[in-house]
């Protein structure tokens, strides 16, 4: 094995992969189990979720989501196709650039979210935050609304990466 | 009105339009 070029692209493309699988996972974890099932926890056990589990879980949640942006930007500039995807191939009309690109975009809206929608919402419904009893349902709904925003992205946007690293 | 987003078949259902849509337009614009 030669400690080359091709060498550290593939260290790039695993950090990006690692820190993605832990924004996703988490992602899906809060979508697919953790909201569903709430409801159905007693109601004296209910205080354990935003007392103990929200806090840890939205800290890895949000710093993967900027490791997962920061090393992907990286693997694109040093893969050479930052330009031409953030352009979604409209500038020299290569699939692989638009299929990455349109990625890239969904990707960084979820980040977007991520940070400026969910986490300061869910800093008031946990009580990281003041709010009022008023202000809660509110940002709750507000956190609930972009995370499955980011649930549905969650699904071009991976089918995105795979497809322009695989079938373009 | 209903919003899809409010149950988690609409979501995955409203990814998986997302995603054929996505397709045609990449094989629209591409060499």
């Amino acid at each position: 094995m030669e400690f080359g070029y091709d060498f550290w692209l593939f260290v790039v493309r695993w950090l990006h992969v690692l820190s993605g699988v832990m924004w996703i996972g988490l992602l899906w974890y809060f979508n697919f189990v953790q909201t569903p099932t709430v409801p159905t926890i007693p109601e004296d056990l209910r205080p354990a979720i935003p007392k103990h589990i929200m806090p840890v879980a939205l800290f890895w949640f949000r710093w993967a989501a900027v490791s997962t942006v920061v090393w992907g930007l990286i693997l694109a500039w040093m893969n050479g196709y930052l330009a031409p995807s953030l352009a979604i191939g409209l500038t020299d009309n290569v699939a692989k650039h638009a299929m990455i690109g349109i990625g890239m975009w969904m990707g960084l809206i979820m980040a977007f979210n991520v940070w400026f929608i969910i986490w300061p919402n869910q800093q008031k419904v946990i009580g990281l935050v003041e709010a009022s009893a008023e202000e809660k349902p509110k940002a709750a709904r507000a956190a609930a609304l972009a995370s499955r925003t980011n649930t549905m992205l969650s699904i071009p946007m991976l089918y995105a990466m795979v497809s322009a690293q695989n079938l373009y | 009105m209903v919003n899809p987003l409010d149950s988690l078949t609409g979501t995955v259902v409203l990814g998986l339009v997302i995603t054929v849509v996505m397709v045609l337009f990449v094989n629209a614009i591409g060499a």
